[in-house]
């Protein structure tokens, strides 16, 4: 009798694993787990939060939970955008990177005027934004209308904006790289006196914030998903497929402003080749380590976002283990290989059966 | 090898007890014995034996999700069987994969298009099974260029497959088949997107590949068809075998109702005159359109629809009446006319103009253009309402909840939740969810285009059940569908169509086969 | 020359063909906006455009990307991509320069290197792609990563290769007869070309012959076009995709040692790039991103227009980096509009003939009936 009890709990504890693991959110969950478990065992320190004096005498936060909180903003911001403009396109945006330069360029140019060191700010740094924010989503919008109206499968479409880019973003400030001396511009990137929290991660939040309430109080994920998975059928029920695209090409384009704005308030001036230069990558692999199908269709933000904090756990552990910066994308493509094979359905189905297997030859033995 | 082929078939005759000696001569070419297929949570074929001889013509009929299709892909490779044996002329045949399939003979025309549209019509009767490394562009296209002639193909060999007709298609698929020297045709619902000609064509070949000793395995949804080529019937019912029949001894009503599992209750009763009698002619019609034009090649046309009224198109494929309501609808680019609802001139220019003057319309093709395929057979269902409510209104999950479980429940749609993706559930249950949605946007005016096509008897009859009572409680309501007798049944009012052109009205005593047969021709015959 | 008997060729098939198929016409297009293309500069800008050595300088500097671009074309008919090609290249630089400089290899030890490993990513990737059910764009992705990553581990700096016998095959010139100058003294200065041009030239021939004839070739535009049918029409998908991933790979090789040939030397900065401008060269050559269309000879004139477009630029006098960039997206998006536009049309009037002639046939053969 006991047997069978224990057996019925075990059926009911195998169902709730069958649950989570079946639950989009458990592929990031995992691969952070694991990341976790690995750091606690090589270095517990790594997870040590420590509050320090800045220069200014202000107090910040440091420690590694905290650079990977800071650095991954810009990355689970764009994953965002990236995420809804896979839902919807069945395709990527290759050419984020460029296009941070793109606003980068744009917000400096606003804020600096002409002058390369410019003694005060030119503008209001709101209103540089707000251009940046206005360009970039035009630049959102040349991409979605190449994707929806011109009928450019996506990934071919942005490499136009991919190749060009960075050539329009040194174009735009002829070529120079203006130096913003006031430390307000700063804030934004860094840390604002007095809060010792990373200002990005703030920023994260917010964006996250409203695009939970984009998603609650709209039919943005419903029309989304609906065009992904067959336009044909969205069209007839009314929906305008290409206005969709279109609109995920430029919410995008509003994610990229805000993630440019972020990168060159840390540094207070730009570097147009390497600015946000591979982000692409790590964006379009946040949003598959999301579980999310890079084909379209249905997706989970949750997932994503959490996929862009994991992209960034791994760069910054590899970063502790004296990985030299450039020989980190090694390892990153290692990791992310295992986690999608892992996550491949073929291979789901095949270790799915091998348990089965295992299961029934227990079941054979206790009935024995 | 010949000896065990007729052992098994002198077996097979004292077992099951088949009358008429004919039945031996031909011998017995493949053979399925206990055939298993197991999916995640549904047992699709449990124990079923199929036996094909040559040189017949065998149906194998079943409502969707008996597992008709499922047999098919274990018997072609597509799908790994469980459990059973497959033996062809008495030898075990081992078939893990469509080529296979091929190299032991047995060639497959499917439902749908399983042809490449980017290469040529040529080339796609010869891709997969030429010898050799290379390719004979000149011989290819002469022989693909006979063959086409001999079966009356319209297509040339060089010409791209994608530019072809569907129906074109489907013969080119078949004329590879056919010229592939296969033991075994499988034909899987081809006639589904065939005209009447080309259907009778079709039927002719079939004939002379019987008269060349092929076994032809036939799978289809009219009931006419079977009882005008075949010789056999296998039927199957919920994955399972309910019996093998020769075709004299089983009459349509019994097919039906082993089919269904129950006695079929005649059709021709449910539509009652009265209700036809009730319709208003001379009140402001629902819908009018006035010399409406597409870009989709169909002549300027009136339409015009009461209250309560149930009116059909009707013309072979390819005439225009898909094009028609989809003009109505505003689905294809509309250039011209007038279109009144309820009186009030409207501007019908995009599907969603039609649904907020309370137009619906369920799509001729449900897979491309009904269904969203992951979405959940919930979201499947609100869909049109919630674009109807618009972008910043969205239907609270409860809501949704709610009224997903009210259709599933009045419509029983067949469904493990309300969250199962929509693509898993079979054909006929699909086209419900499809329903479901239309309804629950509360529409004056639906058109319902091909709603009983590729889907189980039982399923049809459900539809045009609820087409008439939708319109007794006041709907108008235009049906669409290639079978007559179901229009005949349905509609109190036919719109004929031949070219593009409206070329006929009938009503009231001239709803009649012979009638619409005749308009549908054209006046000189 | 060659390219001349090659376009007329093309035309003849057009001819032949009255039903044009949508790689002819889209190779159709591409090679008569090169020719325009290059008969303007030689008209409007004379200078550095007239003499034949111009023409096959540009062979020479883009060599290795033709051989990346027939690589990609390939994949991108099997409707796959492989962005991976650009830093399989950079890391065949490194480590051939590092094996032939630090380890004292031979060159022929330094050749089998560059093909292990283009192999083994294609070999990797392949069998992620074929048989994992991985969508390309990821493991590739992940290739790129790997091979950037690969290229630092094995060494960081940039350095020119000192190996004797290397610099002697670098260094090696194949005169074409005819096509010399005369310069300004006087002294006739003969045209030339590099290895890797008859490489390069050798690998679109033998690819263009597979693509056409053989049953592999077929393989991929079937897959390309519909996998799911290529797989109930016979065809072995997961193989087929496999070997255009192999084959990929294994050019990525080849390409990745004539860029070493060309350049000489190994940097974690070479062939920055490669493989959008290896999908450029393909699309402009007419492949289509969905598969099952394109064709190698396109892709041969989409790499010659890409850099006539860039020399023209900078010939203008529009020399400052960004230009050229910008004119390379420019050019690809007029390509992708034409291209998108000409189809769509094409299909609209196709489905309307289809149907007028589908009316007569039922027409006819009611007639007949009657």
């Amino acid at each position: 009798m006991s047997s069978s009890e224990n057996k019925l709990q075990n059926n009911t504890l195998l169902a709730t694993i069958k649950k989570i693991v079946s639950k989009q959110v458990f592929i990031p969950i995992a691969a952070l787990l694991i990341l976790v478990i690995f750091n606690l065992a090589a270095d517990p320190s790594f997870f040590k939060i420590s509050v320090d004096k800045s220069s200014s005498g202000d107090p910040i936060m440091s420690g590694f939970l905290v650079t990977i909180l800071d650095n991954a903003s810009e990355l689970a911001i764009l994953a965002i955008g990236m995420t809804l403009v896979t839902s919807a396109s069945g395709g990527q945006d290759i050419s984020v990177g460029s296009a941070i330069a793109i606003a980068g360029s744009v917000m400096l140019r606003v804020v600096c005027g002409t002058s390369a060191r410019p003694e005060s700010l030119h503008a209001p740094i709101i209103v540089a934004f707000l251009v940046c924010v206005l360009v970039s989503m035009a630049f959102g919008a040349f991409n979605g209308v190449l994707v929806s109206y011109c009928k450019i499968q996506p990934m071919v479409a942005t490499l136009i904006l991919f190749t060009a880019g960075r050539s329009i973003a040194s174009w735009i400030n002829n070529n120079q790289l203006p130096v913003v001396s006031d430390p307000k511009f700063g804030y934004y990137g860094n840390f604002i006196p007095g809060i010792p929290v990373p200002t990005p991660i703030f920023i994260a939040a917010i964006c996250m914030i409203v695009i939970a309430l984009i998603l609650k109080f709209t039919n943005l994920r419903l029309y989304s998903q609906a065009v992904g998975i067959n336009p044909h059928s969205s069209r007839l029920n009314g929906i305008n497929p290409q206005l969709v695209k279109l609109l995920t090409f430029v919410i995008l384009g509003a994610c990229v402003a805000v993630a440019g704005f972020i990168k060159v308030s840390r540094l207070s001036t730009i570097n147009y080749a390497v600015i946000a230069k591979d982000i692409e990558m790590d964006v379009i692999l946040a949003v598959a380590l999301g579980g999310n199908s890079l084909s379209g269709g249905k997706f989970s933000m949750t997932s994503s976002i959490l996929g862009a904090y994991v992209i960034q756990f791994l760069t910054t552990t590899l970063i502790k283990f004296k990985v030299s910066a450039n020989a980190i994308a090694a390892y990153k493509a290692v990791v992310v290989i295992i986690l999608v094979v892992m996550s491949a359905p073929i291979v789901r189905e095949k270790l799915g059966s091998l348990k089965k297997k295992v299961l029934s030859r227990k079941t054979v033995k206790e009935v024995a | 090898m010949c000896g065990a082929a007729t052992h098994r078939a002198a077996h097979l005759f004292f077992k099951k007890g088949w009358k008429g000696a004919n039945t031996m001569e031909n011998s017995v070419v493949l053979e399925m014995r206990g055939i298993c297929k197991y999916f995640p949570g549904v047992r699709a074929l449990e124990n079923v034996d199929f036996t094909l001889r040559s040189g017949e013509i065998h149906a194998l009929m079943g409502e969707n999700g008996a597992g008709k299709s499922t047999l098919i892909k274990v018997l072609t490779g597509v799908y790994p069987k469980d459990e059973g044996s497959i033996s062809l002329e008495g030898q075990e045949a081992h078939i893990r994969s469509p080529q296979d399939a091929q190299n032991v003979g047995i060639s497959t025309v499917y439902q749908e298009i399983t042809l490449c549209p980017n290469l040529t019509v040529a080339e796609n009767m010869y891709i997969g099974r030429t010898h050799g490394p290379l390719t004979n562009w000149r011989k290819i296209n002469r022989d693909a260029g006979k063959i086409l002639s001999e079966l009356g193909i319209p297509a040339r060999a060089t010409q791209q497959l994608g530019s072809c007709s569907i129906a074109v298609q489907q013969m080119v698929a078949i004329a590879r088949a056919v010229d592939m020297d296969c033991k075994v045709l499988i034909l899987d619902e081809p006639t589904s997107s065939l005209d009447e000609q080309e259907v009778s064509k079709l039927f002719k070949l079939m004939r002379s590949l019987r008269e060349k000793g092929v076994g032809i395995i036939f799978v289809t949804h009219f009931l006419e068809q079977v009882y005008e080529v075949c010789d056999r019937i296998t039927v199957l019912r919920d994955g399972k075998l309910v019996g093998e029949y020769v075709i004299e001894d089983l009459p349509r009503v019994k097919l039906v109702s082993k089919m269904l599992g129950k006695d079929f209750d005649d059709m021709a009763e449910i539509k009652s005159e009265e209700d036809v009698e009730k319709i208003e002619y001379n009140s402001t019609p629902v819908y009018e359109a006035k010399s409406l034009s597409g870009t989709t090649g169909i002549q300027p046309f009136n339409f015009v629809i009461h209250k309560g009224e149930v009116n059909g198109f009707t013309g072979l494929l390819g005439s225009g009446r898909s094009e028609c309501v989809r003009a109505i609808f505003g689905a294809d680019k509309v250039n011209g006319g007038k279109v009144f609802v309820n009186g009030r001139k409207v501007r019908i220019r995009k599907p969603l103009h039609a649904m907020k003057n309370g137009i619906s319309y369920l799509p001729e093709d449900r897979k491309r253009d009904g269904i969203v395929g992951d979405l959940s057979v919930r979201d499947n269902i609100i869909l049109a309402l919630q674009v109807m409510k618009g972008f910043f209104h969205p239907i609270s999950r409860a809501q949704a909840e709610k009224y997903a479980d009210e259709y599933i429940k009045l419509l029983s749609i067949k469904t493990a939740s309300s969250d199962t993706p929509i693509k898993s559930l079979s054909g006929g249950n699909q086209q419900k969810v499809i329903l479901a949605r239309w309804l629950l946007a509360n529409p004056v005016y639906l058109i319902l285009d091909e709603p009983t096509r590729g889907i189980d008897i039982g399923t049809k009859v459900e539809i045009q059940k609820l087409v008439l009572k939708l319109a007794s409680e006041g709907k108008s309501v235009t049906f669409i569908s290639s079978e007559l007798d179901e229009m005949i049944r349905t509609c109190s009012r036919l719109v004929v169509m031949r070219d593009g052109k409206v070329v006929g009205e009938l009503r009231g005593a001239d709803l009649n086969q012979n009638t619409i047969m005749a308009t549908i021709a054209g006046g000189e015959s | 020359m060659l390219s001349m008997s090659i376009n007329t060729s093309a035309e003849k098939q057009l001819k032949k063909r009255a039903g044009i198929t949508d790689t002819n016409l889209l190779l159709f297009i591409t090679i008569t906006v090169f020719f325009i293309m290059y008969a303007c500069a030689v008209i409007f800008l004379k200078k550095g455009f007239t003499k034949p050595q111009s023409f096959l300088n540009i062979l020479n500097e883009n060599a290795a990307l033709i051989i990346l671009s027939c690589g990609m074309s390939l994949v991108m008919i099997t409707g796959g991509i492989d962005i991976s090609v650009g830093q399989v290249t950079t890391l065949i630089c490194m480590s051939c320069a590092v094996l032939l400089d630090r380890h004292n290899g031979n060159v022929l030890e330094a050749l089998l290197l560059a093909l292990g490993i283009g192999l083994f990513f294609g070999l990797v990737q392949g069998f992620l792609v074929a048989y994992m059910d991985i969508q390309p764009f990821i493991v590739t992705l992940a290739g790129l990563f790997f091979a950037k990553g690969m290229t630092t581990i094995v060494n960081e700096t940039q350095f020119n290769v000192e190996n004797a016998a290397f610099k002697k095959l670098k260094s090696t010139r194949i005169k074409v007869p005819y096509l010399g100058s005369v310069n300004k003294l006087g002294k006739y200065i003969p045209a030339y070309i590099e290895i890797g041009v008859l490489v390069a030239i050798s690998v679109v021939i033998i690819l263009f012959i597979v693509l056409r004839w053989t049953r592999l070739g077929r393989n991929f535009y079937a897959v390309g076009g519909n996998n799911q049918s290529a797989n109930m029409l016979g065809i072995n998908v997961r193989r087929t995709k496999f070997m255009a991933h192999l084959l990929c790979g294994l050019l990525a090789g080849i390409g990745g040692f004539v860029y070493f040939m060309h350049v000489g030397s190994g940097s974690t900065s070479h062939a920055q790039g490669a493989e959008m401008n290896a999908i450029a060269s393909s699309i402009i050559g007419g492949t289509m991103l969905t598969g099952g269309v394109g064709n190698i000879i396109g892709t041969f004139f989409g790499v010659l227009s890409l850099s006539t477009i860039k020399n023209i630029v900078s010939s203008l006098g529009l020399d400052q980096a960004w230009w050229t960039n910008i004119t390379v997206a420019a050019m690809l998006c007029v390509f992708l509009l034409v291209q998108s536009v000409l189809l769509a049309r094409k299909h609209s009037k196709k489905v309307k003939k289809v149907k007028k002639v589908k009316n007569q046939v039922s027409e006819d053969s009611s007639e007949a009936s009657g």
